[in-house]
């Protein structure tokens, strides 16, 4: 029996054994799409909080249809219309909504470290929706669900991540997670956006991406952050894309099963070009379906029950 | 734990699920609309061989499906950590057909709630009944079996442990002595 902490943080506290104990939980819960009837009684009567600090759609969406198919009383808390716009600290507000009876509460922020902060301060089991350039999970758990539904496996296989590694979480819960898995990652990009100590993480820096994708089993695209344009990291899009951009032409060099993920919204045109984001080879939208199923099966395996001397008096 | 007893060996089991595979076809006038399934675990086991018998006799299959009913377990805010979930495997719908609900042991009936509970979610069943190998009494849900391979008088101390070939290489339910507290089957 695998056991789990209170909280999802990141991919980083994870073993091996953990990642994939949530991968075979979620392929189960994914059978639920095909029903008719999709809801379980799994979660009746606990209650979700999903507190975005920041604009997000298909996260908050995945998080709460997750919730609601597990029939669990799912609230979302927007920032604009609570207290913490009043002056409340972030601290009191968690702690105003756990005293409401939530059971999990699921939390992105700007900065990294919020969902720990928050983890410290109150009972309830946090989830990690994405804090700065820091962490975000359930992506990366979708990312490699995705992967080894499609490969049968993650192990040995070689995944280019490509664009702002700077900056991304996405990137950082990802490289956690496959090189945890036994997968050679390579991250390809503007110089600028590769930060020093990445190979510390035990990834290769590769320069040019046609090269990268050469023996390429999977090549993950991430989205380019235009709000950071003004910045100057690159010179300009149309050149990111001719540098990083995938395309139909890329594609066509790299092995013919190269598996295409981008964790969405795309900059059709910049990082992916239109053509491909529907392509066979992408597997986008599956992506979006697979979120749901692990975020279920993160809410199943992080509310477990009691503890065992309750059930035997 | 100490063995108390063994009360079926591979022979009475064979001869058990013999006559419950008469009984199902008996009972509906044949095959026609059944669909055998198994509760994980030791029930998939045992809706197979019910299928092969009734091949056997009837000449007709009957599709086998397995349920898992860990999404509908009633005790899941007293375990810790969650249970493994395992996947439902129907080979077709379930609406409409006569299901034979099959599992290895019946006792407090929380199980079997559970199972109706998950078949609902899966279609609307003609029917549904439920073939058990062991009743051994101690319904805590007014749920009862329509076709019992043997009936069991037990003590609530005491654990019935069925074993299969398929899963533990032996055909044979014992009665097993727990200590003080008893477990769920």
């Amino acid at each position: 029996m695998v056991k789990f902490s209170k909280d999802l943080l990141g991919i980083r506290e994870l073993s091996a054994e953990q990642i994939n104990y949530i991968l075979d939980s979620a392929a189960v819960c994914k059978d639920i799409f095909n029903r008719d009837l999709k809801k379980v009684p799994t979660l009746r009567g606990k209650t979700i909080v999903t507190l975005f600090f920041e604009p997000s759609t298909r996260t908050r969406t995945s998080f709460e249809i997750a919730g609601k198919w597990m029939s669990a009383d799912v609230v979302n808390l927007t920032v604009s219309s609570s207290s913490v716009q009043k002056g409340e600290s972030f601290v009191d507000t968690a702690k105003t909504i756990e005293a409401m009876g939530v059971e999990v509460v699921i939390i992105r922020h700007s900065l990294a470290g919020t969902p720990k902060l928050l983890a410290d301060s109150i009972k309830a089991h946090v989830i990690n929706a994405g804090d700065g350039a820091h962490e975000h999970p359930t992506q990366a758990l979708l990312d490699l669900f995705t992967i080894r539904e499609h490969k049968g496996r993650i192990a040995g296989l070689k995944v280019v991540i490509v664009g702002d590694i700077l900056h991304s979480r996405v990137a950082k819960s990802n490289i956690w997670g496959l090189t945890k898995l036994g997968a050679r990652v390579s991250v390809v990009g503007p110089p600028t956006l590769i930060p020093s100590g990445i190979r510390e993480l035990g990834v290769t820096v590769e320069q040019d991406l046609d090269q990268a994708l050469q023996d390429a089993d999977v090549v993950n695209i991430l989205r380019i952050q235009r709000e950071r344009q003004s910045r100057a990291y690159f010179p300009t899009l149309r050149e990111y894309s001719r540098l990083y951009g995938l395309n139909l032409s890329r594609l066509e060099k790299a092995k013919p099963d190269l598996l295409v993920l981008h964790p969405g919204p795309a900059n059709l045109g910049v990082e992916i070009s239109e053509e491909l984001s529907v392509h066979r080879q992408s597997v986008i939208t599956e992506q979006v379906t697979n979120g749901v199923a692990v975020r279920m099966a993160l809410l199943y395996l992080l509310t477990g029950g009691g503890n065992q001397d309750e059930i035997l008096h | 734990m100490k063995v108390k007893a063994q009360v079926m060996n591979e022979e009475n089991m064979r001869r058990a699920l013999y006559r419950l595979s008469h009984e199902i076809t008996e009972h509906n006038s044949g095959t026609e609309d059944l669909i055998l399934v198994g509760i994980r675990t030791r029930g998939a086991p045992l809706a197979n061989r019910l299928a092969e018998l009734i091949k056997e006799h009837e000449g007709k299959t009957v599709p086998v499906g397995i349920l898992d009913i860990t999404f509908y377990r009633d005790d899941l805010s007293l375990i810790s950590p969650q249970p493994v979930l395992h996947r439902t495997e129907i080979p077709e719908k379930i609406s409409g057909k006569k299901v034979i609900l099959v599992d290895d042991v019946l006792y407090t009936g929380r199980t079997v709630r559970a199972a109706l509970d998950a078949l609902m979610d899966l279609g609307r069943p003609a029917a549904i009944q439920l073939a058990v190998l062991i009743d051994r009494g101690h319904r805590e849900l007014p749920i009862r079996a329509d076709y019992v391979g043997k009936n069991v008088p037990t003590s609530k101390r005491e654990l019935v442990q069925v074993k299969v070939k398929e899963i533990d290489q032996i055909d044979q339910v014992l009665i097993v002595e727990t200590e003080p507290v008893n477990n769920q089957t």
